[in-house]
């Protein structure tokens, strides 16, 4: 048995949040039967929207591919079940706050009817290229909640040198269980997902990560990995602390390496994928089901039993919490993802997508009373991860100090909330931070806008400057030409010129 | 269902303001019930008068300027305003006196800044220079310490009463009698006059390093300052680079010419260096804010309050020395900022 290792980088700052995981994780994975209707938006990852391949009325089955990839960056999405297109329109998504994205709705037929399912063959004598070809297809994205498509992170790594691949079992935000329960039931599949992840990466180094309040994942997934008898796959226990499960805050973790600002893990010589991820690459390289289904968490004082499932994508939310029991009579809030970072929708009409790790239903939590001014404590800076100083970007964020605000760094800001919790002034500063960085990318926009008016408008000047230049060029030489020409050849012009009007 | 939609992060700070104000004001419970042992009734009337002016003087700049004046009481920082200017006067100070330090604290040093979290001087401090330079006899009245050996008399608590009220000493009763130069002013004027600090330190005043009395006031003020490091309420960077940026220059210029030079031990325990190093030093709004600026804050205090000792007119230098590092904040901010994580190890560069 691999025994879980303890050579760690140093994470800064941090916090020790209440878990709230005991909860939900007393049972297994219950899953839920198949919906009378499931909305697949069309965007459920980073990029453009999928186009959809399917009209109104249109049958579809289960694991049929309903929008295609739109661009480079793109994922598919599949139908969850078999049953019918009725509509192709706009529906409340958790994306966007319970506002509405165009969607795909499928009335289900209940029978679940599956297309043909060819022979899935060995992945270990697919080329590297075409295995991510095949993980593109199956519309998977990282099930950790950023949605990145996965094929696309693992096409960029392919052009970096790489040396580990990082699997995140981390899961340190509260409330969320359902990676726990996953490494727990499905340490097998998750582990062959890795496999098929260095296949496709050719790297021979797997490091996955576990937390430690996780000691039955921890436990199980050493005992397969023993059975398994695969020398590159390492488990890393580490600490739990908030957010050691943040993708470079990981791979600072894990291998001691800092991810280069503006960078991506791979600067570093690291992919991490969530172990989520790794078992729905294993679901589709091997059984050929593409993400249609996830594990997700229905939990917080707001749900009648809290409970962990496997639902499929698409499933409406009220769906998933009347499963869980229904409300209790305290929920007021509902957050799709964690209590941390995830998204405070305000109807429980939004469907289960790719991104939903954990369904969040909440009493209001007391009010953090007035806000007050920055005492420059510093607490904020002690527990950022990424060595900011919240409390002077404060300033320069409200004042739209942008010179300012790059000089401290907002752009690494991760937005994990620390700060928030810490303030005894009660400042929302992740909120602040928000806002400015979107102020700042709109600014960004802006003046990309601006700069390519004022190009165009610039060549056309160039284009209308020249013309003339050379309009007037020609009339010169045309009259200096008739000067030293003389009469005759001033006749023959006018000649040509005679016809010409003949001719019009 | 329809919900209602919140900011995230769902949780809400266990801390306030408030509560940090009133353990930074639990913390100084012992220091000052041993200042009323050691030095009389006087320290209870002068935080009373200091307490009274500060928060009035609060509540009418929060009326003037068109706010809500108990969104600024409610806070407590007026409080340990008043509090660390009734540590650092003597006991028997007549109230307007007092009064004018509080009012300078709390309506010029403070609010004319902006109010809390904008006032670039420690409040208590100016507020407490103002005093010493507009009222320098008054700041001078010291009393001898309560301690078995020394030929003290002290005042009832009425005769305090009458003479934080009136400023006149009761009858039969002169300043003289009554007041001893402080441990600092002794040594200081001792060395003027060209005696050796063993010389110097046979005053009965002087205690085993710093002042009778005083000594004990440090203990109960570090025991406070211990609690509030433990309690997280301030960290231990300011605290220790004053002790160091006094104790440095202190203990080399003492194995030098220990003759000349008072040991560190008694810039340590004399004068207001334990005050200044957990509880003046440590105003989170006055001080530097990063960690290792604060090292670098704290090391300057500490510095210049030896300098000050050492060579300046005045006996002790904390309160000019934290005001003078005040004035350094922005720059010591600036200049000691963490690196950012992903910009220590290059890739791709800052622009």
């Amino acid at each position: 048995m691999t025994a879980p290792t303890y050579d760690l980088g140093k994470l800064h700052g941090g916090l020790r949040l209440p878990a709230h995981k005991r909860e939900s994780t007393t049972e297994l994975i219950k899953v839920v039967p198949i919906p009378s209707r499931l909305v697949l938006p069309i965007e459920q990852h980073v990029g453009s929207p999928a186009q959809p391949v399917v009209g109104v009325g249109d049958r579809v089955l289960k694991g049929q591919l309903v929008a295609t990839p739109d661009g480079e960056f793109s994922a598919p999405v599949h139908a969850s079940s078999s049953g019918t297109v009725t509509a192709i329109e706009q529906w409340p998504v958790s994306r966007r706050f319970g506002e509405t994205a165009p969607c795909i709705v499928i009335e289900c037929d209940g029978k679940d009817r599956a297309g043909p399912v060819a022979a899935a063959g060995d992945y270990r004598k697919l080329d590297p290229a075409k295995l991510l070809q095949r993980i593109l297809d199956g519309g998977i994205v990282g099930l950790g909640g950023a949605v990145f498509p996965t094929a696309q992170k693992l096409m960029q790594a392919r052009t970096c040198e790489i040396d580990y691949l990082v699997l995140n079992g981390v899961e340190c935000e509260p409330y969320i269980s359902c990676d726990d329960v996953l490494m727990r039931e499905c340490a097998a599949e998750i582990l062959s997902g890795a496999q098929i992840l260095m296949h496709a990466l050719q790297v021979n180094a797997c490091l996955l990560a576990v937390e430690s309040d996780k000691p039955e994942a921890l436990l199980r997934l050493g005992r397969v990995l023993a059975e398994l008898g695969d020398e590159r796959i390492v488990l890393k226990q580490v600490p739990s602390v908030y957010p050691s499960g943040g993708e470079d805050q990981l791979v600072q973790l894990v291998t001691g390496r800092e991810v280069p600002s503006g960078g991506l893990p791979t600067d570093a010589g690291c992919v991490v994928q969530n172990v989520g991820t790794a078992a729905a690459v294993h679901d589709w390289i091997v059984n050929n089901e593409p993400l249609i289904s996830r594990v997700t968490t229905v939990t917080g004082d707001g749900v009648n039993t809290p409970v962990n499932i496997r639902a499929r994508i698409g499933t409406p939310v009220q769906d998933l919490i009347a499963f869980a029991g229904g409300y209790t009579d305290r929920a007021t809030h509902l957050i799709i993802g964690g209590p941390m970072t995830g998204k405070s929708v305000n109807t429980d009409e939004v469907p289960l997508v790719k991104a939903s790790n954990c369904i969040l239903a909440v009493s209001g939590a007391p009010g953090a009373g007035d806000e007050l001014p920055c005492i420059r404590c510093g607490e904020c800076a002690l527990v950022c991860p990424v060595r900011l100083l919240p409390q002077q970007l404060l300033w320069h964020a409200r004042a739209d100090d942008d010179k300012k605000l790059r000089d401290f760094g907002l752009t690494d800001c991760i937005e994990c909330g620390c700060c928030d919790l810490v303030c005894p002034s009660h400042i929302p500063l992740t909120a602040d931070f928000r806002r400015a960085k979107g102020r700042i990318r709109e600014l960004a926009d802006e003046k990309a806008r601006a700069d390519r008016a004022k190009r165009r408008f610039e060549a056309r000047s160039r284009r209308l400057e020249q013309e003339h230049q050379e309009r007037a060029a020609e009339l010169a030489r045309q009259k200096s030409s008739a000067k030293t020409a003389g009469p005759a050849a001033i006749a023959e012009i006018l000649k040509r010129k005679q016809k010409k009007g003949e001719s019009e | 269902m329809r919900f209602e939609r919140r900011e995230l992060p769902y949780w809400s700070p266990q801390t306030s303001v408030a509560s940090m104000m009133l353990q930074v004001l639990a913390a100084l419970v012992p220091a000052a019930i041993a200042h009323v042992w050691f030095f009389g009734p006087g320290f209870i009337f002068n935080l009373f008068v200091a307490g009274i002016f500060a928060v009035g003087g609060e509540a009418l700049v929060m009326w003037l300027r068109g706010r809500p004046a108990e969104v600024a009481l409610s806070d407590y920082s007026a409080l340990v305003t008043a509090a660390l200017l009734a540590f650092a006067i003597p006991s028997l100070t007549p109230w307007w006196v007092t009064a004018t330090g509080a009012l300078f604290a709390v309506v010029v040093a403070k609010h004319l800044y902006g109010g809390l979290g904008f006032n670039i001087f420690n409040p208590a401090m100016a507020g407490y220079v103002v005093i010493l330079v507009t009222f320098p006899a008054d700041l001078n009245l010291w009393v001898a310490p309560r301690m078995g050996d020394i030929d003290y008399q002290q005042l009832s608590l009425v005769q305090t009463l009458a003479f934080t009220l009136t400023g006149n000493l009761p009858d039969g009763v002169s300043f003289d009698a009554l007041s001893r130069a402080t441990p600092l002013d002794v040594m200081k004027t001792g060395l003027n006059k060209l005696a050796t600090v063993p010389e110097i330190r046979i005053n009965p005043v002087m205690g085993d390093f710093g002042g009778r009395g005083w000594e004990w006031i440090g203990n109960f003020l570090t025991i406070g300052g211990i609690w509030l490091m433990i309690r997280k309420i301030i960290r231990w960077q300011i605290p220790l680079g004053v002790a160091l940026g006094l104790l440095v220059p202190a203990t080399i210029m003492y194995l030098v010419g220990p003759g000349t030079n008072p040991s560190p031990g008694f810039h340590l325990f004399a004068g207001a260096t334990i005050l200044c190093a957990f509880f003046i030093a440590t105003d989170p709004v006055s001080a530097a804010t990063s960690t290792r600026g604060r090292l670098v804050y704290g090391l300057g205090i500490g510095f210049l309050t030896w300098c000050i000792r050492r060579w300046g007119s005045y006996a002790d230098g904390v309160a000019f020395a934290v005001l003078i590092m005040n004035m350094a904040v922005p720059a010591i901010d600036y200049l000691t900022r963490p690196p950012v994580v992903g910009h220590r190890t290059g890739g791709k560069t800052s622009d």
